[in-house]
């Protein structure tokens, strides 16, 4: 079998996270494994285009990584005089793909949210401590030490892939998504897509997941999110909010597939957060026009957000519906209950609800305190501009 | 969430720091190793420095193209940039937990700077 060096790039790209898990799995040793799944990944690059692709090319790789990291498990043993004592045997090829105990282990509650990110964009998706710095604007020195620090401390916890623990994945993989997605236009020149590798390990997660009605309810949220970059910000990099939005720029096959994955997940699944979510930007997706939008069934499904998973942000959101259904007044009426610490966007909702409601003194103010309140330039910029224009 | 933490102090609480007995001193450095080993360890330090002493300030001005230097720092200035650490963390509360641990906390001045923020969500 003969590949392009590019098809021979994304297979190795996609099996890596796959070895490294079986061989982290049997051996342990989160460091001297991956060492030796990048030397098995190079010899297979070296080797496949001249010999071709072996016929269970992931058997191949698990096979010559367990037998790298062996060798080095009995170099290093032989430095300490014990070498005798064990032979350590290749890992198993399993049946199953264990791109999600990696995950789960890259995503370990012991981490902070930064050296989850990193750890999971390095050792499943597989970009460089140098594309990763560049992501997050931080010194590559900076990523690795993240990193190694990161390893050292899960070293030896163990694989356990409940519930909980898929959450946090989620957790990490939207955090990824919304670090790419909301990245300003200039900033984002030099980055790696962080969208495109979130939906990618979306994706890869819900083939090891194709049951689980929130992993694919993730995934429809990011495809429907993404498919409005296109029209979200103007060529200077100035905000356009959703009502004002160009919707012939939106991505019409993102919106298709991420509709049509949310709907056969809701008539299979238990409900959950990401998909009530998903639900609601499909229904403002096939809003031709903003006021076209059916704001009735954006408010049920936001009682049923608020139910499910109560919150501040939620209560903000809902109340952005209850103002488009029954008027500004009834949404003002639901901020008072918002407890947002003084937060910028509840400001920003307030102002907006001012506006419609005509109360354009009051609007402005509010406008005015919502860019004093956010660190964001771009927020500041468009909700100065709100306050100007009234 | 990146957090520039600013360290400053003053003439007169160097004076105090110096005057202390060496294993005070010795608990003050030991508690910024501390520090640092543990934001090492979270990943949350991006990098941190102490800074030289006021005196090898050079300001710089820039006028009809010409670069002009004073040496030292501006004269009225009481309270003096020591150290900083750039931090990247969850939450502007967390970043003021980790300022708190700064020696200087307890006798010269902290201050806590969220970076400019470039990214935004629409309306």
């Amino acid at each position: 079998m003969t590949r392009s060096s590019g098809e021979l790039d994304g297979l190795l790209r996609e099996l890596a996270p796959q070895v490294l898990a079986a061989v982290v799995r049997h051996h342990g040793g989160f460091d001297e494994c991956e060492d030796a799944v990048q030397e098995a990944l190079l010899a297979a690059s070296q080797q496949w285009p001249r010999n071709g692709v072996p016929d269970n090319p992931r058997a191949w790789l698990i096979t010559v990584a367990s037998r790298r990291r062996t060798e080095t498990w009995r170099s290093d043993t032989a430095r300490r005089r014990r070498e005798e004592a064990f032979r350590p045997e290749a890992a198993p090829v399993p049946d199953t793909d264990d791109t999600l105990t990696l995950l789960v282990l890259c995503c370990h509650p012991s981490l902070t949210r930064a050296s989850q990110v990193a750890l999971t964009l390095r050792a499943v998706g597989g970009l460089t401590t140098a594309e990763i710095a560049r992501a997050y604007l931080v010194p590559e020195a900076t990523i690795a030490q993240r990193i190694s620090r990161a390893k050292a401390r899960i070293r030896g916890v163990a694989f356990a892939a409940s519930p909980d623990a898929v959450g946090a994945v989620l957790q990490v993989l939207y955090l990824i998504f919304n670090e790419g997605y909301t990245a300003g236009s200039g900033e984002a020149l030099h980055r790696v897509e962080l969208t495109a590798e979130a939906i990618r390990l979306a994706r890869l997660l819900r083939r090891t997941l194709p049951e689980d009605g929130e992993v694919a309810g993730l995934l429809a949220l990011m495809l429907l999110t993404d498919a409005r970059r296109p029209a979200r910000t103007l060529a200077d990099g100035s905000l356009v909010p959703l009502e004002e939005q160009d919707r012939t720029r939106w991505d019409t096959v993102m919106i298709a597939e991420g509709t049509s994955l949310i709907t056969t997940t809701l008539a299979r699944a238990p409900i959950g957060p990401y998909q009530l979510q998903a639900v609601i930007a499909a229904v403002h997706a096939e809003a031709g026009r903003a006021q076209d939008t059916d704001w009735a069934q954006i408010l049920a499904l936001y009682d049923l957000l608020a139910s499910l998973t109560p919150g501040p942000m939620v209560t903000l959101n809902r109340a952005v519906a209850v103002a488009m259904v029954h008027g500004p007044s009834a949404g003002l009426a639901e901020l008072d209950g918002v407890d947002l610490g003084g937060h910028h966007r509840v400001d920003a909702v307030r102002a907006h609800l001012l506006e419609r409601a005509g109360d354009l003194d009051a609007a402005r103010a509010a406008y005015r305190l919502a860019a004093r309140g956010t660190s964001s330039l771009p927020e500041r910029h468009y909700l100065e501009s709100r306050a100007r224009r009234l | 969430m990146k957090f520039l933490v600013l360290i400053y102090d003053n003439p007169a609480s160097r004076e105090v720091f110096l005057s202390l007995p060496a294993e005070r001193r010795a608990a003050g450095l030991a508690a910024y190793r501390a520090l640092d080993e543990e934001l090492d360890a979270t990943g949350e330090k991006i990098v941190s420095s102490p800074l030289a002493y006021p005196e090898h300030t050079v300001q710089v001005r820039v006028a009809d193209g010409a670069t002009m230097t004073t040496d030292g720092p501006f004269a009225e200035v009481k309270e003096q940039l020591a150290g900083f650490y750039l931090l990247e963390c969850d939450s502007q509360q967390r970043a003021v937990e980790i300022a708190a641990k700064v020696p200087e906390a307890s006798f010269g001045v902290v201050e806590v700077r969220p970076l400019m923020d470039l990214s935004a969500f629409e309306g």
